[in-house]
């Protein structure tokens, strides 16, 4: 009972911890690719966050349950192998659920193969641990990329457009079509990182104050 | 004259890494001295090439035929996976200078998303076999002049204090956009 509280304990930790304190893209500085690429509009931006989430769980839970099954040499290839069979699950019902969007999202949908967010999970965390926790610990960090991934779709299709979701709401908006080009979305994420190392700075003394009686 | 097109469009005015942010976390990552980035630079143009005909071939002459698209992802990634594991042996067995340069970066090129990314779009733009060869070979020297440029770049920054709570990643980032600003003005060069 009480071990079983622990494990949930753990596992809710390690959910909290990669959605926003080791959050994949801030801290790590992971995945950038595919989350400046798409991020143009917000519905582009939404997809592919549930995409990644979707493929990130997936395929650590089943990395996971035959973890004991995989000869160490030729891991990285099974991993590759797992990951790519659902990111071509995910292609195929996204072209038959949103053609326009999988359209506008291009070869990046493909590209999940080689996010290292995918890798990375696989071989530090689902290889050394049971299935229940890895789909947790993978939840978080897809939340954490979907997180910043609608952020970085917020501003950029509010301030190319004026509009969310393809829906018109500022009228006579300027567009200022620097931010939907490439060094744009560059200085947008820069200045996010800015905002989130400040949060986080205040956060962790705030923390550490707190910490203090345990 | 337009295959020369094609390298020097996919190599400068559409550079892979600073107008469709591919390859970004080793841009990111191993920018930090300019010997390292000219080697992995130098190892992402000969695999890219190297795979992307590969996967040409694979492509046009077994999953077309057998109507087997779908499983375009999955041969990809394994022929680089392999291709790359090959290499890796050959370089190191037969080329042990080449191999000093570049070969410990082979192992980290298979999750690189630029060699992925030129195969996808080379059948999304259905190039022909020469097309393949350059394409690649621009997208690869593209790369390769982004991540050098940027080493270059970061080597001044020892001398500059930028804003704290940007750090080491987020002060690279600032600078990928301003040479992706940069490289824009080459836009208008071939039309």
């Amino acid at each position: 009972m009480s071990g079983n509280g622990i494990r949930a304990s753990k596992g809710f930790s390690t959910f909290v911890e990669n959605i926003w304190l080791s959050n994949p893209i801030f801290v790590m500085v992971l995945g950038v690719c595919s989350s400046l690429a798409v991020t143009t509009k917000l519905a582009n931006a939404l997809v592919m966050g549930i995409s990644v989430t979707f493929v990130l769980c997936i395929s650590s839970f089943i990395i996971s349950l035959v973890r004991k099954l995989i000869p160490e040499q030729v891991r990285l290839i099974v991993f590759m192998l797992i990951i790519s069979t659902f990111v071509i699950t995910v292609d195929l019902v996204l072209r038959i659920l949103v053609p326009e969007v999988s359209k506008g999202l291009g070869p990046y949908i493909g590209l999940i193969i080689t996010n290292c967010n995918l890798m990375g999970r696989a071989e530090a965390f689902a290889i050394k641990n049971p299935p229940g926790l890895s789909f947790l610990d993978s939840l978080g960090t897809g939340l954490g990329y979907t997180l910043v991934l609608l952020v970085l779709g917020f501003l950029r299709e509010l301030i190319t457009s004026g509009s969310l979701f393809g829906i018109v709401l500022l009228r006579n908006w300027t567009s200022w079509n620097l931010v939907s080009i490439a060094p744009g979305a560059f200085f947008l994420l820069a200045s996010i990182i800015i905002v989130f190392n400040m949060l986080k700075r205040k956060n962790k003394t705030a923390s550490v104050t707190a910490d203090k009686p345990r | 004259m337009s295959l020369a097109l094609i390298v020097l469009a996919s190599a400068i005015t559409n550079n892979i890494a600073l107008t469709y942010f591919l390859g970004m976390c080793p841009f990111i990552a191993i920018s930090k001295s300019l010997r390292g980035a000219a080697g992995m630079g130098l190892a992402v143009t000969v695999v890219v090439v190297i795979t992307t005909t590969v996967n040409y071939f694979a492509y046009r002459f077994v999953l077309v035929p057998l109507r087997l698209e779908f499983l375009a992802f999955v041969v990809f990634i394994m022929s680089i996976a392999g291709i790359v594991q090959m290499l890796e042996i050959l370089v190191e067995r037969y080329f042990p200078s080449l191999y000093s340069i570049f070969g410990i970066f082979l192992p980290l090129i298979t999750v690189n998303c630029v060699i992925l990314a030129v195969s996808l779009f080379m059948v999304l733009r259905e190039y022909t076999f020469w097309g393949t060869v350059a394409y690649s070979f621009g997208s690869g020297l593209g790369w390769m002049i982004a991540i050098t440029a940027m080493a270059g770049l970061r080597k001044h920054l020892a001398f500059s204090s930028p804003v704290k709570n940007l750090g080491d990643a987020g002060i690279t980032i600032v600078l990928a956009g301003l040479m992706a600003l940069a490289f824009l003005g080459f836009q208008g060069m071939l039309a």
